[in-house]
């Protein structure tokens, strides 16, 4: 019997959507046979996930955080329900079992991670501050509002939770461009992303080329920070676009491998990354 | 929240006269400025190799005070090679004696507060009781409070170790200059770092005479090195090779070109740039307190603060009565003299930004907003302008979007708190805003909406060095103070 071969599709704003463009690319399994077309996301698509994530991100900011860690939990349980889909879409590039495996148990352990953080990380960041005059001073965090993910080509599950999760931990919402190389995971992704309870247009993912949607990444004023992994010349017109409205930028390069699987590839300060600051002044007096 | 009616409408005022002008009563302590100074490189006063000397004149006479070094890009090389030698022992030297450093430092700023202030406000053109009572006692106190941090770092960030980047190259405004540079050396010494820091061309006097307090404390040399000069010598300092970090104060534009001229380097970067606060002030807000905040807020070091109350939002029902109550308040600002201790309004810091505020004051009445000056004497020598008032302005208006950096307040107004919020918000900076209200719990809902760095509640202008200073938006990136301070001059390192 003929088997229904699923058409993928881009998670965006909470619906699964093919690039406006129409276009695809064809993507093979490691035997070299056709597996499926991957939409080609344009610059107009990501202006479209970035409307989506802007009318997410207020909801999303203001949930309150014990909220945020059971839907960041919920993700947990969906990925490890799909585990071995997952991991079947991961070795599909050729990759051993094995690593396809360790990869997807590594992305559950860190959906768990950071589920536990979305009530503690304002306490380690925030301060009240002794001032010498007669006011409570106190510093707390916020979201920076929209962060633009590119993922690294490699661990296309790994790599790209490894950047949203901390992005959405502290209340952003996210646009990210999943690996070039490898991106079906991504899709299977958005599926699972639909199913947790997580709000729909918190996270969008795009697939696409890098060069055609890293300008818009870099020029886009919505996107308050970006969390990209790039080459020199990548991160330079990241960095170049983002000068024009003073974004956030966390550039990783992608010349020297990242451990993905290193402990120090989660946490606090990773969460940190993207927020911001906020300090109020209220006096003391009757 | 149901709009009240107006109900008073003009504040009653009081008369006093003017038969009697105040007496001078200028400031005479000597500032000890020298006639001519180097630059400050690896512990010495050295001649500049470019040869050339520009002219530090005072705003408030237009005379020469000084003669100042201008740095080369060889001499920015200098200053970054000698800092790189510093950092070696510098960065080891355990946190203890980095301390003692630092504390050293705040006592002996202390023990010359006056002479700095003279110095500041012949140089700058700030009213001597801002200086004396602001900006000189505030620079040690960053010193003093940066001093503590050098030893507990490992408290700072749990799992993570703190350790120095580096040589850090920092350019810092003319508006706060000695100030400017507490906030920018303080931490970065504290946290192991050597610096290149470089002064405003119009204000280098006080971050020179520093120096010599470097000197006397015994800092080794090479730890802080001071260039001086205009544009072309802050972008030696911004592209030199060895900067580990650039941190730097100044305008929107000239940070966005410096984020630019980073890219592809990897060097790290902190941006304290400008602002374009909303004040706002509530119906149910103490009024004479709030007109005491706006003053203070707007006129403060002649409105050359980024984080200036610049636009006020007034609610609809309180609109008259503020606008009343501010107009008399204006009569009896004191504009004239920094040196006089009696002056409210000192000298604008340089005939290029009297140009500035003229072009925009100009602006603003030709968009049609309501100007409002009181009659006010300048002085015939120096550059001055009166305090500046516009009501009738609308969002749209060039002066109530632009930085003007000068003693001008934009008035608008509001219905409700979503639409002051809005408006507030309604920018691209984000640096600072002001709210005016008797309810606490709106002062909480407010500082939560409003996309602002530092929310003063019926308060207006307060620092601390314990308070982090910063902007969202395009009013910069990181902050300065406070522990979240010290985290932008450190790598953060995995504990095993």
């Amino acid at each position: 019997m003929l088997k229904i071969t699923k058409t993928p599709k881009c998670y965006v704003g909470g619906s699964f959507i093919r690039s406006e463009s129409g276009r695809v690319a064809p993507i093979k399994d490691a035997s070299g046979a056709f597996f499926a077309n991957i939409p080609l996301c344009t610059r107009k698509d990501l202006r479209n996930a970035v409307e989506a994530a802007a009318k997410a991100g207020p909801g999303w900011a203001t949930r309150n955080a014990y909220n945020r860690g059971q839907v960041l939990y919920r993700l947990a349980e969906m990925l490890e329900a799909r585990a071995a889909e997952m991991s079947d879409a991961i070795s599909l590039s050729g990759i051993s079992k094995k690593d396809a495996n360790r990869e997807v148990r590594a992305s559950i352990e860190r959906v768990v991670h950071y589920a536990g953080w979305t009530d503690k990380f304002q306490a380690l960041l925030g301060s009240v501050n002794p001032v010498a005059s007669s006011h409570f001073n106190f510093t707390v965090t916020e979201p920076m509002g929209i962060i633009g993910v590119v993922a690294p080509d490699e661990k296309p599950l790994l790599g790209l939770l490894s950047l949203v999760l901390p992005a959405i931990t502290g209340g952003n919402t996210a646009v990210a461009l999943a690996s070039g190389t490898q991106p079906y995971p991504s899709i299977l992704l958005g599926e699972m992303l639909a199913t947790s309870d997580l709000p729909r247009g918190v996270v969008n993912l795009l697939t696409g080329r890098r060069d055609e949607l890293i300008p818009t990444f870099a020029t886009h004023a919505h996107l308050r920070g970006l969390a990209a992994v790039g080459n020199l010349d990548e991160r330079k017109a990241l960095q170049i676009g983002a000068s024009d409205s003073v974004k956030r930028l966390k550039l990783i390069p992608s010349e020297t491998p990242t451990d993905w699987f290193a402990e120090n590839a989660q946490g606090l300060y990773e969460i940190r990354d993207h927020l911001e600051a906020k300090t109020t002044w209220h006096p003391i007096g009757a | 929240m149901p709009v009240k009616k107006s109900t008073c409408p003009a504040a009653r005022e009081l008369l006093f006269g003017d038969l009697w002008e105040y007496d001078p009563a200028p400031e005479s302590a000597p500032a000890f400025i020298e006639p001519r100074y180097g630059l400050f490189i690896n512990g010495k006063f050295v001649a500049p190799k470019t040869k050339k000397y520009f002219d530090s004149i005072s705003p408030r006479n237009e005379e020469k005070l000084s003669e100042i070094a201008l740095a080369g890009a060889a001499d920015v090389d200098a200053a970054y090679q000698a800092a790189s030698a510093a950092f070696t022992s510098w960065s080891k030297l355990p946190g203890t004696e980095r301390a003692k450093y630092l504390f050293r430092i705040a006592r002996l700023l202390q023990d010359r507060a006056r002479e700095f202030a003279v110095a500041e406000t012949l140089d700058g053109g700030k009213p001597i009781t801002e200086s004396r009572d602001f900006d000189v006692p505030m620079a040690a106190a960053h010193f003093f409070y940066h001093a503590g941090w050098a030893d507990k770092l490992g408290y700072v960030t749990p799992g993570r170790k703190l350790t120095p980047l580096g040589v850090v190259g920092q350019i810092i405004p003319w508006n706060f200059p000695l100030l400017m540079l507490a906030w920018k050396l303080a931490p970065a010494l504290a946290t192991g770092n050597t610096v290149v820091l470089k002064p405003a061309e119009t204000t280098s006097i006080t971050a020179l005479k520093f120096a010599s307090i470097l000197q006397d404390a015994g800092l080794p040399p090479g730890v802080v090195n001071i260039v001086t000069g205009a544009g072309e010598t802050g972008a030696a300092v911004v592209n030199h090779p060895l900067a580990a970090k650039i941190a730097f104060t100044g305008s929107t534009e000239v940070g966005k070109s410096i984020q630019r001229a980073l890219a592809g380097t990897g060097k790290r970067l902190t941006l304290e740039l400008g602002g374009k606060t909303a004040n706002i002030i509530f119906e149910d807000a103490p009024l004479d307190q709030a007109v005491e905040g706006i003053i203070n807020g707007i006129f403060f070091n002649q409105g050359h603060v980024c984080c200036a109350g610049s636009r006020l939002l007034v609610q609809e029902s309180v609109a008259g009565q503020i606008l009343s109550k501010l107009k008399i308040r204006l009569k009896s600002l004191r504009t004239g003299d920094p040196l006089d201790k009696n002056t409210d309004v000192g000298a604008i810091n340089s005939q290029a930004q009297l140009d500035r505020i003229r072009e925009l004051v100009a602006c603003g009445v030709a968009e049609g907003a309501e100007l409002y000056q009181p009659d006010c004497e300048l002085p015939k020598k120096g550059f001055y302008f009166p305090p500046t008032l516009f009501s009738k302005v609308a969002m749209s208006h060039r002066i109530a979007r632009d930085e003007i950096f000068g003693p001008v307040l934009s008035i608008l107004t509001f219905r409700t708190p979503e639409e002051a919020g809005e408006k507030a918000n309604n920018t691209c900076y984000g640096l600072s805003a002001g709210v005016w209200t008797d309810k606490g719990s709106r002062i909480l809902k407010m500082s939560a909406a409003l996309k602002a760095g530092i929310v003063w509640a019926n308060s207006f202008n307060k620092f601390d060095p314990a308070s982090p200073f910063g902007g969202y938006r395009e009013s910069g990136l990181g902050r300065e103070g406070g522990k979240q301070g010290l985290l932008d001059y450190a790598n953060l390192i995995q504990v095993p």
